[in-house]
């Protein structure tokens, strides 16, 4: 009976939080907009009986996807967000592993203190933060007034609205969960590892190729998929910081979804991206896995 | 064994060692975890560290291997002070009391990583490889990542890995701990026969006095960062220079007394009011009316039912227990006085036939040269 339980809870709660509302959008994507409310039809209606389930299988298809492959510009959009996400991921990478290297390497106890400050700022608003954003990258923002008035540049530099400001604010918003599961597997690292490679004749640089680096691919692995599959389909940033040039998924979403009022199309574009993201979701499942099994 | 092939460069004023530590101390923030130490090591010894946990001998080594720099003082290899070559210059390998085996790695890799680091061509490494995988056993493991294997094959594998090199020093922290009695005298006949082969010198760690006893051209015994006694596995046992080392290393009754009479090298001990005073021979000259600790080792005391004619001393008293181990039996005798004397002896007789049971009264005697008189 406890085991039963075990088992079912998380099924049950994947059922509730996923599985319905995948179901339920899964079934706009097949229907057919409508100037109605809500949007779409066919609707089911169960006082018709048997007839009525009927009619509504019947009003179901697969036009809203068919449609996707006829303007170009969707398939663009996955494909940009893909690589959007692909670059903001190794610049996060980049960034975040140095810092989660010197946490590691800091005296222990001002590891806590570090670990705080990567947190923070996860306690004053996202929208607030990406805010703060288009105030230091904007043309008279607070980064072009300190290049000019230190003569770095003699003209404004564009930052804001293009895909630049979209890499800053991605690199911002998720390097805490880059740094974190990377610290995680640093911090573990057992130091006399280093010592043993320096003492079997490695430079301090190639003890950190041949062992902390390998040591700490789980924790690299993690941390990138961490932040590329939610950025994938990131809509605030690029909306708020990116420009006409930022072409990502999320956007259209957005867009299909409020601007066109068009539920399945929109409906549609959130389905095919739902699986773009679970290969990456697997393969992830996969590292967690693997990693569990070598520490156990 | 004629004096020429006695291998004692230590004894040799013109032999010149190989490790020298001048005055070392080492001191983590306030705490001194070795203490102004001068010792002098040479070439193709097998130096054995003996001491209670927490007295400093890994960090001694360390400061070997370069992990570690002296707080004071220096120290040589080959007379040239060490301080300023980083651990993968040396040409010492050691061996991690915690093994520090790569865990991302394979066994085969792990023994070999030392030697790609060397850049030698690979039928080389391959040979090598083997050849250590030979020695300590792991043939069939040679795929295993270490998380795979069991503690004492771990230690093999970190064993074999700092072998590999054959480096001209060789650090060894509790190289064989975790290994079964046969296992271990094994490997100790292995080590020794590498070191005939290679000339290699040996620093070993050990907490196992029999081991230090076999394989050790010196030991030494540390105490608190510092060193006690350093000399030959005999010396040490025959002739220990405190009751902390005769304590140390094997078993050992210790009697304190009062020196109440001396002639020429031999003393008398009284040391219990209803006991005869010891007669023993002693190394140091000693002023009667000092304090003076009696150390001797159980088997040399001989245990009989009667009084023994000859010995010089003996007392009697009951017997309280018996350990029995297999080879000898050791007796715990109490003295009408309270004290216990722990007297040694072979059965050369099985079980059944053994002499003296709970409760006899037995005598104990021993020559005036069987144990030594100790200052401290
Ligand atoms: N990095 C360090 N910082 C502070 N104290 C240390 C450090 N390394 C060792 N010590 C202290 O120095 C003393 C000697 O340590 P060491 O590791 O040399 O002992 P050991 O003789 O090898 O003991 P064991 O037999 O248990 O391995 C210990 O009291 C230890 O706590
Ligand atoms: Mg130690």
């Amino acid at each position: 009976m406890r085991r039963f339980v075990v088992v079912a809870v998380p099924y049950l709660w994947l059922l509730a939080l996923f599985l319905i509302p995948f179901v339920i959008v899964l079934k706009i994507s097949l229907s057919d907009p409508a100037i109605a409310i809500p949007p779409y039809a066919p609707t089911l209606d169960l006082s018709e009986g048997w007839q009525g389930l009927k009619d509504f299988f019947a009003g179901l298809d697969f036009e809203n996807f068919a449609f996707l492959t006829t303007d170009d510009l969707y398939w663009k959009a996955y494909l940009s967000s893909l690589r959007i996400a692909f670059v903001a991921t190794l610049f996060t990478l980049l960034v975040g592993f140095p810092i989660a290297y010197g946490m590691a390497r800091a005296e222990e106890r001002w590891r806590p203190m570090l670990l705080m400050l990567v947190i923070l700022p996860f306690w004053t608003s996202f929208l607030i933060r990406v805010y703060s954003w288009m105030g230091i990258l904007s043309s008279e923002g607070y980064l072009n007034q300190v290049l000019l008035a230190l003569g770095v540049v003699a003209e404004p530099l564009t930052i804001l609205n293009t895909n630049a400001a979209v890499y800053v604010g991605i690199v911002y918003t998720y390097l805490p969960f880059m740094i974190l599961p990377i610290y995680a597997t640093l911090e573990k690292l057992d130091m006399s590892l280093l010592e043993a490679a320096e003492d079997l004749g490695c430079s301090r640089l190639s003890a950190f190729w041949l062992v902390t680096i390998p040591l700490s691919v789980p924790g690299i692995v993690a941390g990138c998929f961490l932040v590329f599959i939610p950025t994938i389909g990131e809509f605030v940033i690029p909306s708020l910081l990116g420009g006409s040039e930022t072409l990502m998924i999320g956007k259209v979403l957005w867009e299909e979804f409020f601007s066109n009022r068009d539920w399945p199309v929109a409906s549609a574009v959130a389905v095919i991206l739902l699986l773009i993201l679970i290969v990456p979701i697997i393969l992830f499942q996969r590292n967690e896995q693997k990693q569990r099994e070598a520490e156990g | 064994m004629s004096p020429q092939t006695v291998f004692a460069p230590w004894d040799d004023p013109h032999e010149k060692p190989l490790i020298q530590f001048r005055n070392v101390t080492k001191r983590f923030g306030d705490f001194t975890a070795v203490d102004n130490i001068e010792l002098d090591i040479f070439e193709r010894e097998f130096f054995a560290l003996l001491g209670p946990s927490g007295c400093g001998k890994t960090t001694l080594m360390r400061m070997l291997a370069g992990f570690e720099t002296p707080t004071e003082g220096t120290i040589l290899l080959d007379g040239k002070d060490i301080a300023p070559i980083p651990p993968n210059r040396r040409a010492t390998n050691m061996m991690f009391q915690s093994y520090a085996l790569f865990p991302h790695l394979t066994v085969r890799d792990n023994i070999a990583f030392g030697l790609k680091r060397e850049r030698r061509p690979k039928p080389e490494i391959d040979a090598r490889v083997d050849e250590m995988l030979r020695l300590v056993q792991l043939q069939k493991f040679a795929t295993r990542k270490p998380h795979q294997i069991s503690g004492g094959q771990r230690q093999r594998v970190a064993l074999a890995r700092c072998l590999a090199k054959a480096p001209k020093l060789l650090l060894l922290d509790e190289p064989l701990g975790a290994l079964d009695k046969k296992l271990r005298e094994e490997t100790q006949f292995e080590l020794m026969d590498i070191q005939e082969k290679t000339g290699t010198t040996f620093v070993i760690v050990t907490h196992d006095q029999e081991e230090a006893m076999t394989v050790a051209s010196r030991v030494a015994v540390m105490d608190h960062g510092k060193l006690v006694q350093v000399a030959t596995p005999d010396v040490i046992y025959e002739l220990p220079s405190s009751t902390y080392v005769a304590d140390f290393i094997g078993d050992v009754n210790i009697l304190e007394g009062r020196i109440t009479g001396q002639d020429d090298d031999r003393v008398e001990i009284a040391w219990a009011e209803d006991q005869p005073s010891i007669h023993a021979k002693a190394r140091v000259a000693l002023a009667p009316g000092s304090t003076a600790y009696f150390a001797i080792r159980p088997e040399k005391i001989a245990i009989s039912a009667t009084r023994p004619e000859t010995a010089p001393n003996a007392v009697t008293g009951k017997v309280l227990d018996i350990a029995y181990l297999g080879n000898i039996s050791t007796y715990h005798v109490e003295l009408p006085g309270g004290q216990v004397i722990k007297a040694q002896s072979t059965n050369t007789d099985r079980m059944a036939a053994r002499e003296f049971t709970w409760d006899d009264t037995v005598w104990l005697g021993w020559s005036d040269a069987a144990g030594v008189v100790l200052e401290r």
